[in-house]
């Protein structure tokens, strides 16, 4: 049975000029300690329908959904004191830009150690202890000196190094990470994807990966789900997706990717579209 | 072959304040780099955040004055700190921006975001600045009723399409691209990528591009100087250094860039299942 399911998931958002549907019909599942990359574009509702799960969308939301269950509990039918119990304990989430996720006006050690005297109940001493600990789980150098900074005494990479250790502080059973690299050099990319991938695995983690990267995707994902403008296009898992994509529009994003160039131009996406049209 | 832009033991100073009584230090950003691009050829600059590409880039755009070293303009020398630009030499030097929402004035019509440049470097008449903007337009693959709208009504492929269209309206020899696709999505970054190819074949362009992102390189560079630190620690041909790379840090650079072929992903894969079987018998 999977982890997370969710069925018919379609999330309308209410905007001056009528309703915009940015998830249309989604269907995702993911399986205990399963890696499941959610790719697309800007406007694909690649991160809404996380946001959706996590419950963080603004009121301007509706969000309709025929099943959408965590381990077999509803997700839907739940009081917002029980969603408040399962969410930052057994699903956690990370984003894109570390050093806003922070408060600016706290140490590092205080924000890693409030989640986990609320969440855990642990007491002022244990929590300095245990945030160490996950300091080091996630390799910070110099944890005990670390713990004090401010984030903007950290570089980007620190910063979402204390972000994973807050996420994953309640030994949460599903990780969504939305675009976690994307503000980042490659080689920090490279020690992030690394990091996140030996925790899932040492933690036997459910993990979803949001990303517009094919490249994260390639190092990272069991399975692919590609999004573009509210509809999933494809599903597979990612050997198969990346040797015989059978969507027009995953042919078309790969044969984008520039190292995959195979004469002057790169072929578009508008190029593949129209070409598939005429077929 | 003509030299276009020439750079000779480049160094840029930046003086920090730690406090407000504390003495002032300098920082190097920039350690002496040496680079010459030839006419048509692209010169891609690559490196990390804080490697000094960005500096670079304003020094050879003649936005910033270096601390020290040469730089050639189609063989003649320029400081600006020295002597102030020339609208001549400003025609020749034209720089793109990495992030088009913030490159563009919100309140300036795209029409007048291109005759802008004419305007103050020309003493061309208004309607053929106008014409001149039309015809550009279209160049960069925009409609002329584009003409008389602002910038918020496009998307961020088509603000970057205007931004190199504002370059180009001088009619230049060398274009400084600052990470011009890093912003923008797989597909449109691939349209924006074609189309300065396309320019840079019909208007001969001279290119230096500044980019983090080895694959962008590698479909457009020429010649590629790696930046690390404010040092030039590799530079060379773009097939030798792919094929080669020698200084640490390039092969570094190399390791991390997620690679997309089928071979190492099924070698990934397989990597996975056993060490899911592994842990499965412990």
């Amino acid at each position: 049975m999977s982890l997370l399911s969710i069925k018919n998931l379609t999330v309308r958002f209410a905007t001056a000029t009528g309703a915009f549907t940015a998830v249309d019909g989604i269907d995702v599942s993911v399986d205990k300690g399963e890696v499941l990359a959610i790719v697309g574009e800007s406007g694909s509702g690649k991160s809404v329908s996380m946001l959706a799960v996590m419950g963080l969308l603004p009121d301007t939301a509706t969000i309709t959904a025929d099943e959408m269950t965590f381990d077999g509990r509803d997700l839907l039918k739940m009081t917002p004191a029980e969603r408040r119990r399962l969410i930052g304990r057994e699903i956690t989430m990370i984003f894109q830009e570390p050093i806003a996720s922070l408060n600016p006006s706290f140490t590092v050690g205080f924000q890693i150690e409030e989640v986990l005297r609320l969440n855990l109940g642990l007491d002022r001493r244990a929590a300095r202890a245990r945030a160490l600990d996950l300091f080091r789980a996630v390799g910070i150098p110099e944890p005990e000196v670390k713990i004090n900074a401010y984030p903007h005494q950290m570089s980007g990479g620190q910063c979402q190094r204390v972000m994973i250790a807050m996420a994953i502080a309640t030994n949460p059973r599903l990780l969504i990470a939305d675009e976690p690299t994307t503000a980042l050099d490659v080689t920090i990319q490279k020690q992030i994807l690394d990091l996140l991938m030996d925790l899932q695995e040492r933690y036997d983690m459910a993990l979803i990966l949001i990303t517009h990267d094919m490249g994260v995707v390639a190092e990272t994902a069991d399975r692919v789900v590609v999004q573009y403008k509210g509809r999933k296009m494809e599903e597979a898992d990612v050997l198969t997706l990346f040797e015989a994509p059978k969507n027009p529009y995953t042919r078309a994003l790969l044969s984008a990717l520039p190292e995959n160039a195979t004469g002057d131009r790169l072929p578009t996406v508008a190029d593949f579209m129209a070409s598939e049209a005429v077929q | 072959m003509t030299i276009v832009v020439e750079g000779r033991a480049l160094t840029q100073d930046y003086h920090v304040r730690s406090g407000l009584f504390s003495k002032a230090s300098t920082v190097r950003a920039v350690k002496g780099v040496d680079f010459a691009v030839e006419r048509g050829k692209t010169l891609a600059i690559v490196g990390e955040s804080g490697s000094g590409k960005s500096t670079l880039a304003r020094i050879i755009a003649l936005i910033d004055p270096q601390s020290g070293g040469s730089l050639k303009i189609e063989g003649e020398e320029v400081n600006i700190a020295r002597r102030r630009l020339t609208p001549q030499m400003r025609s020749k030097v034209q720089m793109v921006f990495q992030n088009p929402y913030g490159s563009l004035n919100p309140r300036q019509k795209v029409g007048d975001v291109l005759m802008e440049p004419l305007a103050l470097n020309t003493s061309m008449p208004a309607d053929e600045r106008r014409d001149r903007a039309e015809a550009m337009l279209a160049k960069v693959g925009l409609m002329p009723e584009h003409f008389n709208r602002y910038p918020h009504m496009f998307s961020g492929g088509q603000r970057q399409r205007i931004a190199i269209a504002r370059a180009l309206m001088l009619n230049p020899a060398l274009l400084v691209l600052d990470e011009p696709v890093s912003a923008l999505d797989l597909s449109v970054q691939a349209q924006v990528l074609n189309l300065l190819a396309d320019l840079q074949e019909e208007f001969n362009l001279t290119y230096v591009f500044i980019s983090h992102d080895l694959s962008v390189v590698r479909y457009i560079a020429d010649d590629v100087l790696v930046l690390s630190k404010g040092e030039a620690v590799e530079q060379g041909s773009r097939e030798a250094l792919f094929a080669d790379p020698q200084h640490p840090y390039t092969r570094q650079l190399f390791a991390a860039t997620p690679v997309t072929d089928v071979a190492a992903i099924r070698a990934r894969v397989e990597r996975r299942k056993a060490a899911r079987l592994a842990r499965q018998h412990t």
